[in-house]
Formats: C-alpha cells, structure tokens, sequence
C-alpha cells in the first residue's frame, strides 16, 4: 500500500509550564511561555511514522494553523519524520477565537487537493481540550472515523482500530479513506533529537493563509472571561482522635 | 565522521536535550560541561570510544527519562480514575 497521511500538529503552551491567566481575564499569558508540540498529536506523528516504516504509507504531510512560530513546531514534527509541512498563518486576536470547525474546514480542504487517505489527529488539545477536530474533519468530507485510537492495524482498503471507551476497549474496521485521531497509549513517540532537527530545516514547508482554502476565519465567538481554576482550601490540624472524630461528626462523615 | 567531531556532536545533541530537563537548563548545562572536561585529558583511543557510547547511552536515557514524565503527567491529568 502506499497511502498518504495528513497530520494535524497544534503548537500549544509546554506541559510542564504553569498557565497563568491575564490580570483582565481575556486569556492566559502566552508571551515568554515556552510552547512545544502538543502531545496528542507527537503521538499522532509517531503512528505516521511507524506506517511510513512499514511501508504502508508513501508521504506524511504536517499541518499546522497559528502564528509563525508554529514553524517550530512543524520542523518537530518533520524531524520527528513528517515529509513536508502545511502552514496556515493565523496570528494575534484571530487566533485567540479560532475554533476546531475552521481547522476541520482547512483540513479537509487540504485532504481534498493533496488526495490523502488518512488523516490522523491527536484527540485533543491539552490547551483547549476541545476533543472536536476528527469528528468534524469526518463529517465534512463525510469520512468514516475511529477517534480515541490505542491500537491501529492496517489491513488493505481498511483500517482495524482498537478505540480507547468508558471503561473498556471497542474494535472497529474502518475503510479508507479515514479520519484517526490518537489517543495516549496509541504509541511512545520518540524525540526530536537534533541532527534530525537540523536535517528536517531541509525539509520543505508551504506557506498558505485561510483565504488560500477558501476557509473564513472571522470570528463566531466572544471570549468573555478567563478565570483561573478554584484554590484548593487550606487543611487544620487536631491535637488527638476524639477531636478528628468530633470534626468528622460535624462534617458529616460519621 | 572523525572521533574529535563525534565527540562535539554528542556535546551538542545532549546540550539540546538539556533545554527540557526538569531541573532547568543551567544546572544540566554545568553538570554536563564537568563531566566532558573530567574526560578531556583521555588520549587513549578505546577510553575515548568508551566515553563516547557512555554519552549515547546517558542520551538514550534521558529521552526515556522525558517520554516517561510527559506520559505521567498527562495520564494523571486526564485518565485519572
């Protein structure tokens, strides 16, 4: 087989970073944040790359829609062994109100004239957790789709994913073309070391802009407000058991 | 490539791997500039090739050590039961 995959990277703020929200509440701060590569979606790289290296898939093509640091994160992704990166420059307070539905109109828009086969994203975002971007990427080119994916096997003309569920696993066969979005034990992706960084500066990335797909990125929402996530209470101290019984009792545990 | 150059790409490789480590970019910066220089008056050629696969290991290592911090902190973020 020889398929091609487009995947979808978002440059999102550093896991290990603690998100600090604007004094006016708009959003949180981004200037001076270390960003890297969301990790959903390194997972979904990998899984591209290991179907390159099996040799089911032929090309890998990279997208990612932001600001022009997003560059950044499409070199991790080509290092990581993505052929050629798609950068769809959306900066300042456009992109603080773009939503999943205009990635989704840009991604199958570009699934369309690249003719790919399968499009693998991460399941979400670990800055927004919209969770949304396969299924509406699916549903726009009317696409079968196997979200939250832990395993995926492929057979010719179809893909068996073993989808991650409430509770359990649930197998399914889907056909291509497909739309796949990874979820976390899908696979461990590897590091973007950096001989590979600098062999991928080779690599080629097309510039693109909304209007190129033909995709309308004015706003549909207001941010309102911002607010930070509620501070745990403080705990107390007690001298002896009859009082931590006393204290349960008027808690109501006992 | 010659050993000299192996040796400068292993230098760079981990001093990039550096700018991730969890106890900041300076100390791991330092820590690793001390352990090239302990080895800096070796002249014999396998010690050197020892270093060498020693440094490659340590690399190995400390992707596995990233992989395995991004992974916690993400399943106790999301999976948490």
């Amino acid at each position: 087989m020889s398929l091609r995959i487009l995947v979808g990277v978002k440059r999102v703020i550093d896991y290990a970073v603690k998100i600090r929200v604007k004094p006016d509440k708009s959003g949180v701060i981004t200037e001076g944040v270390k960003h890297s590569m969301n990790p959903f979606d390194e997972i979904a790289i990998e899984e591209a790359v290991r179907m390159k290296e099996k040799k089911i898939a032929k090309e890998i093509v990279a997208f990612s829609c932001g600001p022009a640091q997003c560059q950044e994160t499409l070199r991790t992704a080509l290092a990581m062994g993505a052929d050629r990166g798609i950068h769809v420059e959306v900066a300042g307070p456009q992109y603080e109100t773009l939503q999943p539905l205009h990635i989704s109109k840009m991604l199958a828009k570009l699934a369309k004239d690249e003719q790919i086969d399968i499009i693998i994203v991460g399941k979400q975002a670990i800055d927004d957790d919209c969770n949304q971007t396969a299924q509406m990427t699916a549903a726009l080119l009317d696409w079968p789709q196997a979200t939250s994916a832990s395993k995926i096997e492929a057979k010719d003309g179809s893909l068996q994913v073993v989808r991650e569920i409430d509770g359990g696993l649930e197998t399914i066969k889907v056909k291509l073309p497909t739309v796949v979005s990874a979820d976390l034990r899908l696979n461990e992706p590897r590091y973007a070391t950096l001989p590979n960084i600098m062999k991928a500066k080779k690599k080629p990335i097309k510039k693109l802009t909304p209007k190129d797909l033909g995709v309308d990125v004015s706003p549909r929402i207001q941010i309102v407000t911002v607010e930070e996530p509620p501070v745990r209470l403080a705990g107390a101290k007690v001298e002896n058991v009859d009082m931590v019984v006393e204290k349960l009792k008027a808690l109501g545990h006992a | 490539m010659s050993q000299h150059s192996r040796v400068m790409t292993l230098y760079k490789t981990m001093l990039h791997l550096g700018r991730d480590y969890p106890g900041g970019f300076p100390y791991f910066r330092n820590k690793l500039k001390i352990a090239f220089m302990k080895n800096s008056t070796l002249k014999d050629q396998k010690e050197i090739e020892s270093a060498i696969s020693r440094g490659e290991f340590v690399i190995k290592e400390l992707e596995a050590l990233y992989m395995l911090r991004k992974y916690r902190a993400l399943k106790k973020r999301y999976y948490e039961e």
